[in-house]
């Protein structure tokens, strides 16, 4: 008889381990679709890590591909923390971006050191509008955030080329669907010469510190927690459980918001309809990738734009199709998944014992209906 | 006002209803499936993706019409065992291994799309499944265009609506799925498998979810395109809750989505150069955040649902 025991405390060791663990699974498990593809396994690792170490260049740009991620990955830690699903960061960001043009590309020309944090500011603003509207609908009508998040997606993604096609067109595009560029005083610097690494890494690192710190150690952290952990007990406990939805849902939308700002302000300096393959939904990866630890998101996101970068770079060479990479990164929420449950129980074979604390306590807590 | 009452008269925008409604039809019912046995399984929009491009890729690889509806079907039972899996016996987070599933099966599907095909512009087109123009039936008014010229899988459809109905107001199997959604442990007291019917529900379900992507590509198109599915599974998980988990009203609920979706498509020819044409785009996802929030109030989830369960405790 086979059953389920949970371990006493699962060591630091294992917390740490199992995330690793599982990163190195899901490139283990590459090697099966790249057998399929019928490439070279080892060949197209090596292109992989060339990709990513090949030289000083090639890690600058995976720390590009890192920024944004650390920011929609933080956008998730912090939601999914509170047990607020915001699966929306990928419209998040878009609003974000909008506002960024919005503001940046001519319509106040001022100095840099005012328009710059003005278009940090309202871009990171528009983000938390964004996902006030679900966060109300949720606390106001008990309409489920998951699919409202999911839906706006997509309403937000027609609403930007709406704009592009409307009042946000760059007249001067040639008919292209995109914006004016940012002024060249709002973009955010470069870090390194002749590389596309730009600033808002340092502000995506910078807020990371400030959440990881907040979250452990301020009242509003606190509160935050123990709505996640139990927002029953957290209403007898007196904590405002809607006001602290609703504060959760306005950072988690900023952050994504930011993301935008970065990805237009710091990198392509116009807003096109495709500026995001998807870091919003590979955000919930890296955030769950990093146990919802926001210091674990920094690390969660370079292993993750690492393997993009590798992934693209191998598809360059070899001709095996880039979404390998979008595999990987499924395959490793899929595993790190697992991996928690046998951080935290162990299978034992024996006879059974008398009925005890088993899975049901531990991960039902945490599953309350959101 | 004319011209909606005008569209509204015609045969062709009926028959446009129940089609654009059918892959919606498919993927409620899985999603009731699930979630009437106490699962969320929000890695429906994967697997409508993967029964869309599975079904898609057996035609063209000489399947035959049915070998395709086969091979989705199956295709999308594989991805729910995965999630059936990981929220069952493993009791991890419903919503997190959805999502995972999603990326998972999407990315596969798009991944094994490139490899077969590397090189085209154009997508390879099959022969789709043509309307069934039944003698007699689809020469009558009204009735014949709208409901005898569908395709084999519309009707597919309809037919799963009553079985699905069927079997679970009126079988032990039925009664059981509900037990262990609503409450496992008195199913398990009365002696049921509470995990084991967990698990074939979401696998079945699935299923389900998958043919609604086989539609996609082998009904409604010729050819599988990325992106083609668009949000159409969250639009189900949405759906679901307006038809308070009820088959019946998950067919009406679908035909009425179909009816306004189809209704928007022949606004937009007529005043589409008075407003932007993606004001029309976005309808169908609004109307379900509409819906959710007009059931949200009344809706009375599956009592268990998103609740693990493990035997011996309580």
């Amino acid at each position: 008889m086979m059953r389920i025991e949970p371990r006493e405390a699962p060591g630091r060791l294992l917390t740490l381990g199992v995330p690793v663990l599982s990163a190195l699974v899901a490139l283990a498990l590459a090697a099966i679709p790249l057998m399929l593809a019928g490439a070279p396994v080892f060949a197209a690792y090596g292109e992989m890590a060339r990709g990513v170490f090949g030289s000083l260049f090639a890690f600058s740009e995976v720390l590009t591909r890192t920024t944004p991620l650390i920011f929609t990955g933080l956008a998730a830690a912090l939601a999914f923390r509170a047990k607020l699903w915001n699966i929306g960061a990928e419209g998040q960001l878009y609003l974000g971006a909008m506002a960024a043009v919005a503001v940046g590309a001519g319509a106040l020309d001022v100095p840099g050191w005012v328009l710059m944090p003005l278009i940090v500011v309202l871009g990171a603003a528009a983000g938390a509008a964004g996902m006030m509207v679900p966060a109300v609908l949720k606390t106001r009508f008990g309409a489920d955030e998951v699919v409202t998040t999911l839906l706006l997606n997509f309403i937000v993604l027609i609403f930007v080329q709406m704009m592009l096609e409307g009042p946000l067109k760059d007249p001067m595009g040639l008919g292209w669907p995109q914006s004016a560029p940012i002024l060249d005083q709002g973009m955010l610097p470069q870090l390194i010469p002749r590389m596309r690494v730009h600033a808002g890494l340092i502000l995506a690192l910078v807020l990371a510190a400030v959440a990881q710190f907040m979250l452990a150690r301020s009242v509003w952290g606190f509160r935050l927690r123990a709505v996640g952990e139990n927002a029953h007990a957290a209403r007898h406990a007196g904590i405002g459980v809607n006001r602290t939805m609703l504060s959760v849902a306005a950072v988690s939308g900023g952050l994504a918001g930011l993301a935008g700002v970065s990805e237009v302000a710091g990198l392509k300096g116009y807003l096109t309809a495709d500026l995001s393959p998807g870091f919003g939904y590979t955000g919930i990866v890296v955030a769950m990738l990093a146990g919802l630890s926001p210091a674990g998101v920094v690390v969660s996101a370079l292993f993750i734009a690492g393997v993009f970068v590798g992934a693209d770079s191998m598809s360059r060479a070899m001709g095996v199709s880039s979404y390998l990479a979008d595999l990987v990164v499924s395959m490793a929420l899929l595993s790190v998944l697992v991996g928690g449950f046998f951080a935290r129980y162990r299978l034992r074979l024996g006879p059974e014992r008398p009925p005890g604390r088993g899975p049901g306590q531990a991960s039902g807590k945490e599953q309350g209906h959101g | 006002m004319a011209d909606i009452v005008q569209i509204l008269l015609s045969e062709s925008f009926w028959a446009a209803s129940l089609r654009i409604a059918t892959p919606l039809i498919f993927g409620v019912l899985g999603a009731l499936m699930c979630e009437r046995s106490g699962v969320l399984n929000l890695g429906i929009e994967g697997i409508f993706v993967a029964g869309a491009m599975a079904g898609w890729m057996a035609v063209w690889l000489g399947a035959g019409l049915w070998g395709g509806v086969v091979v989705a079907a199956l295709t999308g039972a594989c991805f729910g065992l995965i999630h059936a899996v990981l929220t069952v016996p493993l009791g991890l987070s419903q919503h997190v291994s959805g999502l995972g599933v999603t990326l998972f099966a999407t990315s596969a599907s798009y991944f094994a799309y490139r490899t077969a095909l590397p090189n085209v512009s154009s997508p390879p087109r099959i022969e789709p499944f043509r309307a069934l123009d039944i003698p007699v039936l689809s020469d009558l008014p009204v009735l014949g265009p709208v409901l005898f010229q569908q395709t084999a899988l519309t009707w597919l459809a309809l037919i799963l609506v009553g079985i699905v109905w069927y079997v679970l107001e009126r079988t032990p199997l039925g009664v059981a799925i509900k037990a262990v959604g609503d409450n496992p442990d008195s199913a398990d007291a009365q002696g049921l498998s509470v995990q084991g019917l967990r698990i074939g529900a979401v696998v079945a379900g699935s299923a389900l979810m998958a043919l609604g992507g086989a539609f996609l590509t082998m009904s409604a198109f010729d050819a599988f395109f990325f992106g083609m599915v668009n949000g159409r599974g969250w639009i189900c998980i949405a759906l679901v809750i307006f038809a308070s988990w009820r088959p019946g009203k998950a067919l009406a609920g679908a035909l009425l989505f179909g009816a306004f979706d189809a209704l928007q498509v022949r606004l937009q020819t007529q005043v589409g150069a008075l407003v932007p044409g993606q004001l029309f785009l976005m309808a169908p996802y609004v109307l379900s955040i509409i819906a959710l929030v007009v059931a949200a109030r009344r809706a009375e989830y599956p009592r268990a649902l998103l609740k693990p369960w493990f035997k011996g405790q309580r």
